[in-house]
C-alpha cells in the first residue's frame, strides 16, 4: 500500500518557500508514493494547485490528517503538532539543539522526526540531500541582489562616453556555500570582490570563483572540523580585527557570512568600522539571526547607520521562493530516494545507514539526537609515509648526503687506483672514453621528452647496430697469409652478425622515422 | 682506400653525430634532425670501416651481400609494424644486437689475427673483455626473445616463478665466473671454447629465467633494461677490438638505456633490484587484501550515450590512456572524439603515466599515430595538478596507474607509486572489460568512488559507441 506524502503550506508568516515542486512531485510519483498537496500550498513561490494535479498530486485539504510522511520548510509550530498522529514522519528543517521543547512535544507525538538540518554533511553520499548548502547557495545570491538593490552605482566598471565608472568593490567575510555563491555572484556583475576566512583551505575557493583571498597574518588554523569554523584566539582577532577595519575603508559593500555552530556570529564589523565606510555603502548581514556580524545589525531589516544601508535580512531564501523551493524540494527528493530503495512507495528509516542515522532526530517517538559520531570509516586518508618528492624529470637531484657522496668517492677512488695500476696503457685510453661517454649519455638522455621514449629506444636501438664495424672489420683484414686462420668460420660467423646487425640498423633508423613524421602539433 | 688517421677522424664524426641524434630527441620538432644525425653518423661509420685500412677488397661482396639481406629485412618490418607492436619490435632487435655480439665475440677469439700478437696482462684484459661482451651479448639475446614472446602474447604476461631462483641465478653467477677464471687460464684456443661454450649456455638460460619471471607490466622496466644491455654488449665488444666509437656508441646507448629503466622503476615506486628479481607482490610485498584495506561499496555503470553526453557538456576532458587502449586498438576511435570534442570547444588532454604501455612512451607514440597532435599530450607530473579543474576523466583500458590506494592506503602493494588523480575530476569514467584488478593484483578503490562512472565493455566497441552518441 503505498504511502502517502503531505505538503502543508507554510505558516511561518512570510515564508513563501513550499517544500515540494511540481517536478519533483512527478518523481515522487514514480518511486511509488501518492502526494497530497494542501490548496494554495505553492502559490506564494508561483506554483499553482494546478501545476500540482497537472504533476500527479492531489490537492486536498486536510493534508495532516492524510499524510504518512508529512514534507515541511519550516519546523512545525506548536498548532500543527497537536495535528501529528502516531507513526507519521516528518521531514523539514528542526534544529533540534535549538529547539528542545519542540523536540519533546514531537516524541510524545509518537512520530518519526528526520530533521534535514541534521545531515552529517561530511558524507560525500549525503550532498545531494544537503538542503542547507541549497539554502545557502540561494542566501548568497540572493545577499548580492540584495546589496545591489540597495547600492547606488554599477558592480561593474565602465567607460561611457558620460564618464569613468569605477567598478564596485566588495567584501565578503567566511567563504562558505554562502559566500562563495555571493563571491560567485558579484563577480558575476562585474564587482572586484575580495574575501576573508579563518579556514585558510577555502582561499583556494575564493580564487576559483573569481574573488581574492585576503589573508590573515597570523598563524592559527581555523578549522574546526566538519568544514565548519572554530574560535579563534585574541591575538588572531586581534589582527583580522584591523584587517576588517582596513577592508571597510576600503570597499563599497560587505557581505558577512560569518558563523560558529552553537555559538553566537563572531562580531566582525563594529560601529566605528561602518563609520569610516563611505557614504552609500551596504553591509549585508547574513549572520542577522545568529545576532550579527555587525554591532549595528537589526535582524530582518534593512536599516540605515551612519550613511550605510545595513541589510540583515533572516528570510533571504524565502525572497527567492521559487529558486529555494525547487532546490530543497529535489534535496528531499533526494531523500526520499535513499529512504524507499524499493520504489515501492514505502519508507524504512534504516538506522544503520550513515546518512539517514543522523538525520533521524525522532525515531517513533523516542528522542536519537543526537546520534552518535561516525564511524572513523570515513576518517581522512592518511598521506602515504612522507617521502621526499623524487626530483621531476630533467631537474637536478638535491645533492647526496655527505656519507653517500664520501662513500661513491672512495669506491670510485679505489676502482681508478686498482685499475691504473695494473692495467696496461690501451686498456686505460680506452676505458678514459668509455667512463666520458657514459657521462655524456647521462647528461643527454636527461634532456629527453618522455613523450619521445619510444623513439628514444629504438633509435639508440638502431645506433647500437654500430657494432657492425667489429664484425666489418673480421671479414677479410689484411693478414700476412704465414698465420694460420680458420677463415670460413670466421667470415661465416661475421657475416651472419653483419646480416643481423643491418636488420637492425635500416629498420631501426626507419621505424624512428616512420614514428617520428606522426608526431605533429 | 683511407689512412688510419682519417678512419679515427671519421669515427670521431661518427660519434659527435650519435650524441647530437639523442639530443635532438629532447623535442619532437628537433627530434627528426636528430634521427638523421643518427643515420648520418652510421653511414659514415660504416662506410669508414668498410674503405678503411681494416678491411681487405676480398671482403666487399661479403659485407655488401650480408647488408642488402639485413636492410631489406630491416626496412620491411619497419614499414609494416603496427604502432602497438612497437615494443615486440624493439625487443626482438635487441635480441639481434645481442646475438651479433655474441657471434662477434666467437669469431674475434678464435681469429689469431686479433689475439696471437698479445701476451701477458694484455692477453688476459683481451680475454676478459670477450668473455664479457659473449656474456653480456647472450643474456641480452635470450632475455630479448622472451620479451619479445611475452609482449606478442606468445608467451604467457604471468611471472614464471620458479622454487629458489635466487639460488639458481647465485649458482649461474658462480658458474660463470669459475668458467670465466678457467678461460682465462686455457692457453689454447680449442680448448678455451668449452668454458666458453658453458658459459654461453649458462648465460643465455640465465637470461631466459630473468625476463621469464617478470610480470607483464613490468615489461617497461625490461624493454628498457634490455636496451641498455645492447648497449654494453657494443662497449665490451668496443673493448675487444680497441674501437673507441663502439665505445663511445655502446656507452651512449647503455646509459641511455639504464636511465630510462630507472625512470620507469621510479614511475612505479620500485627499485630496479626488485624488478629484476621477479614476481611483484609475491616477494616480500604484503599479500594484497591482507594488508591493505579492501574498497567497500558499489560500482556505478554508465552507458555509452551517457558518457557521451557527460563529455559533450563538459567544459575540460583529461583522457588516461592504459595499455587496454594499445590491446583493443582504440586509438584511431579516440582521436575521432577528441577532434568531436575540439570542435565542439571542450578542452580535451591526455594524462601519460610514465609507465602506460609496455615500453616507455608507448602511448605517445599510439596517440601520435592516430594523429593526436602532441601538445595537448602532457606528462604525469604537468596535468596531474588540473584534476580538480576537470569535469571528465576519462580512463581507458589503464588500472594501477590510477589507483588511489597508492596515495591512500600505506598497506597497499603499490602504495607510494605515484599515479595520475583522476579521481579528483568531477567525473570520472573508467573503461574496463571487466571487474578484474590490474597486473598488481590490487583491488581499485577508484572504482568504488561516488563520482566514478564504469563504462564496461571492449574499449574500442565501447569507444566507438561514444563517438556514434556524440555525432548524433
Amino acid at each position: 500500500m503505498a504511502q502517502v506524502i503531505g505538503v502543508p503550506r507554510e505558516t511561518a508568516a512570510g515564508e513563501k518557500r513550499v517544500a515540494t515542486v511540481p517536478e519533483a512531485v512527478e518523481k515522487l510519483v514514480k518511486l511509488g508514493f501518492r502526494v497530497m498537496v494542501e490548496p494554495g500550498a505553492g502559490d506564494a513561490a508561483n506554483f499553482s494547485d494546478d501545476a500540482y494535479r497537472a504533476a500527479g498530486a492531489e490537492v486536498v485539504a486536510d493534508v495532516w490528517a492524510n499524510a504518512d510522511i508529512v514534507f515541511k520548510v519550516r519546523a512545525p509550530t506548536r498548532a500543527e503538532v497537536a495535528l501529528m498522529r502516531q507513526g507519521q514522519t516528518l521531514i523539514s528543517f528542526l534544529w533540534p539543539a535549538q529547539n528542545p521543547e519542540l523536540m519533546q512535544q514531537l516524541a510524545a507525538r509518537k512520530v518519526t522526526v528526520l530533521a534535514i538540518d541534521a545531515l552529517p554533511r561530511m558524507l560525500s553520499r549525503a550532498q545531494k540531500m544537503d538542503a542547507l548548502t541549497s539554502m545557502a547557495g540561494v542566501t548568497g545570491y540572493r545577499a548580492v541582489i540584495e546589496a545591489a538593490h540597495h547600492f547606488g552605482r554599477f558592480f561593474a566598471g565602465q567607460i561611457t562616453a558620460a564618464g569613468k565608472i569605477p567598478p564596485a568593490k566588495m567584501f565578503v567575510a567566511g567563504a562558505g556555500v554562502a559566500g562563495l555563491s555571493a563571491i560567485g555572484t558579484a563577480v558575476g556583475l562585474g564587482a572586484i570582490v575580495r574575501a576573508n576566512d579563518t579556514r585558510a583551505e577555502v582561499a583556494d575557493q575564493v580564487a576559483s570563483m573569481g574573488g581574492e583571498f585576503v589573508k590573515v597574518d597570523y598563524a592559527e588554523e581555523g578549522s574546526g572540523g566538519g568544514g565548519y569554523a572554530k574560535v579563534m584566539s585574541e591575538g588572531f582577532q586581534k589582527v583580522q580585527s584591523e584587517m576588517y577595519a582596513r577592508q571597510a575603508r576600503e570597499v563599497d559593500i560587505i557581505i558577512t557570512t560569518a558563523l560558529i555552530p552553537g555559538k553566537p556570529a563572531p562580531r566582525l564589523i563594529t560601529a566605528e568600522m561602518v563609520r569610516s565606510m563611505k557614504p552609500g555603502s551596504v553591509i549585508v548581514d547574513l549572520a542577522a539571526e545568529q545576532g550579527g556580524n555587525c554591532e549595528l545589525t537589526e535582524p530582518g531589516q534593512a536599516v540605515v547607520r551612519h550613511g550605510v544601508t545595513i541589510v540583515g535580512y533572516t528570510d533571504l531564501p524565502s525572497r527567492l521562493a521559487k529558486q529555494s523551493s525547487t532546490l530543497y524540494a529535489t534535496n528531499l527528493f533526494r531523500l526520499a530516494e535513499e529512504l524507499c530503495k524499493t520504489k515501492d512507495g514505502v519508507i524504512h528509516v534504516n538506522m544503520d545507514d550513515d546518512a539517514i542515522r543522523g538525520l533521524t532526530v525522532i525515531k517513533e517517538g523516542r528522542i536519537t539526537w543526537p546520534p552518535p559520531p561516525l564511524k572513523p570509516a570515513a576518517a581522512p586518508p592518511k598521506p602515504v609515509a612522507a617521502r621526499p618528492p623524487a626530483p621531476k624529470h630533467g631537474e637536478p637531484s638535491g645533492p647526496a648526503s655527505a656519507r653517500t657522496t664520501a662513500i661513491v668517492f672512495l669506491a670510485a677512488a679505489a676502482l681508478f687506483w686498482f685499475i691504473g695500476a695494473h692495467a696496461p696503457a690501451a686498456f686505460l685510453g680506452h676505458f678514459t672514453v668509455f667512463v666520458l661517454a657514459c657521462f655524456v649519455g647521462y647528461m643527454v638522455i636527461w634532456n629527453v621528452t618522455p613523450a619521445l621514449h619510444t623513439p628514444l629506444m629504438s633509435v639508440t636501438n638502431a645506433i647500437s647496430s654500430i657494432i657492425a664495424v667489429g664484425a666489418l672489420v673480421q671479414v677479410a683484414p689484411p693478414i700476412n697469409d704465414s698465420l694460420q686462420r680458420p677463415a670460413p668460420w670466421i667470415i661465416g660467423l661475421a657475416v651472419v652478425s653483419i646480416a643481423l646487425v643491418a636488420i637492425n640498423m635500416f629498420g631501426g633508423f626507419a621505424v624512428t622515422q616512420r614514428m617520428l613524421q606522426m608526431f605533429r602539433k | 682506400m683511407m689512412s688510419a688517421t682519417l678512419l679515427t677522424a671519421s669515427y670521431l664524426g661518427a660519434a659527435i653525430l650519435f650524441i647530437l641524434s639523442l639530443g635532438g630527441l629532447s623535442s619532437p620538432e628537433s627530434s627528426r634532425r636528430g634521427n638523421l644525425y643518427g643515420m648520418t653518423g652510421m653511414a659514415i661509420a660504416v662506410l669508414a670501416t668498410v674503405l678503411g685500412p681494416q678491411v681487405t677488397k676480398a671482403g666487399y661482396p661479403w659485407i655488401i651481400g650480408a647488408m642488402a639481406v639485413g636492410a631489406c629485412i630491416g626496412l620491411y618490418a619497419a614499414r609494416f609494424v603496427k604502432m602497438t607492436q612497437m615494443p615486440e619490435l624493439v625487443a626482438l632487435m635487441h635480441s639481434l644486437v645481442g646475438l651479433a655480439a655474441v657471434l662477434i665475440g666467437y669469431a674475434n677469439y678464435v681469429d689469431p689475427a686479433a689475439t696471437g700478437h698479445l701476451q701477458g696482462a694484455e692477453k688476459t684484459i683481451h680475454e676478459l673483455e670477450i668473455y664479457a661482451g659473449i656474456l653480456i651479448g647472450a643474456i641480452t639475446f635470450s632475455g630479448s626473445i622472451i620479451a619479445f614472446g611475452k609482449l606478442s602474447a606468445r608467451i604467457s604476461g604471468k611471472p614464471m616463478l620458479l622454487p629458489a631462483r635466487h639460488w639458481i641465478n647465485l649458482a649461474g653467477l658462480l658458474a660463470v665466473i669459475w668458467c670465466g677464471g678457467w678461460f682465462i687460464q686455457t692457453p689454447a684456443i680449442d680448448a678455451g671454447l668449452r668454458p666458453l661454450a658453458i658459459m654461453t649456455v649458462i648465460a643465455l638460460l640465465f637470461g631466459v629465467h630473468m625476463v621469464m619471471a617478470i610480470g607483464g607490466a613490468d615489461m617497461p622496466v625490461v624493454v628498457s633494461m634490455l636496451n641498455s644491455y645492447s648497449g654494453w654488449a657494443a662497449a665490451a665488444t668496443g673493448f675487444m677490438l680497441s674501437n673507441d666509437l663502439l665505445i663511445v656508441t655502446g656507452a651512449l646507448v647503455g646509459s641511455s638505456g639504464a636511465i630510462l629503466s630507472y625512470i620507469m622503476c621510479r614511475a612505479m615506486n620500485r627499485n630496479f633490484i626488485s624488478v629484476i628479481a621477479g614476481g611483484f607482490g609475491t616477494a616480500g610485498g604484503a599479500a594484497p587484501g591482507a594488508g591493505g584495506a579492501q574498497p567497500a561499496g558499489e560500482v556505478t555503470a554508465i552507458s555509452a550515450p551517457d558518457t557521451a553526453a557527460l563529455l559533450r557538456e563538459a567544459k575540460n576532458v583529461i583522457v588516461v590512456p592504459g595499455y587496454g587502449m594499445a590491446v583493443a586498438q582504440a586509438q584511431h576511435t579516440v582521436y575521432e572524439i577528441t577532434r568531436l570534442l575540439r570542435e565542439k570547444g571542450v578542452q580535451v588532454r591526455f594524462g601519460i603515466h610514465p609507465v602506460a604501455g609496455r615500453m616507455p612512451g608507448h602511448m605517445n607514440v599510439l596517440l601520435a599515430e592516430a594523429k593526436v597532435p602532441y601538445d595537448i599530450v602532457m606528462e604525469m607530473d604537468e596535468i596531474n595538478a588540473d584534476f580538480p579543474d576537470t569535469d571528465v576523466a576519462m580512463v581507458i583500458g589503464a588500472n594501477d596507474i590510477v589507483n588511489p590506494a597508492a596515495q591512500e592506503d600505506p598497506a597497499s602493494p603499490i602504495a607510494g607509486m605515484p599515479v595520475l588523480e583522476v579521481w579528483k575530476a568531477k567525473t570520472s569514467i573508467v573503461m574496463k572489460r571487466s571487474m578484474a584488478s590490474g597486473y598488481a593484483g590490487v583491488d581499485n578503490p577508484l572504482f568504488y568512488k561516488d563520482n566514478n562512472r564504469m563504462l564496461f565493455g571492449d574499449a574500442k566497441k565501447m569507444l566507438d559507441e561514444v563517438l556514434a552518441a556524440l555525432k548524433r
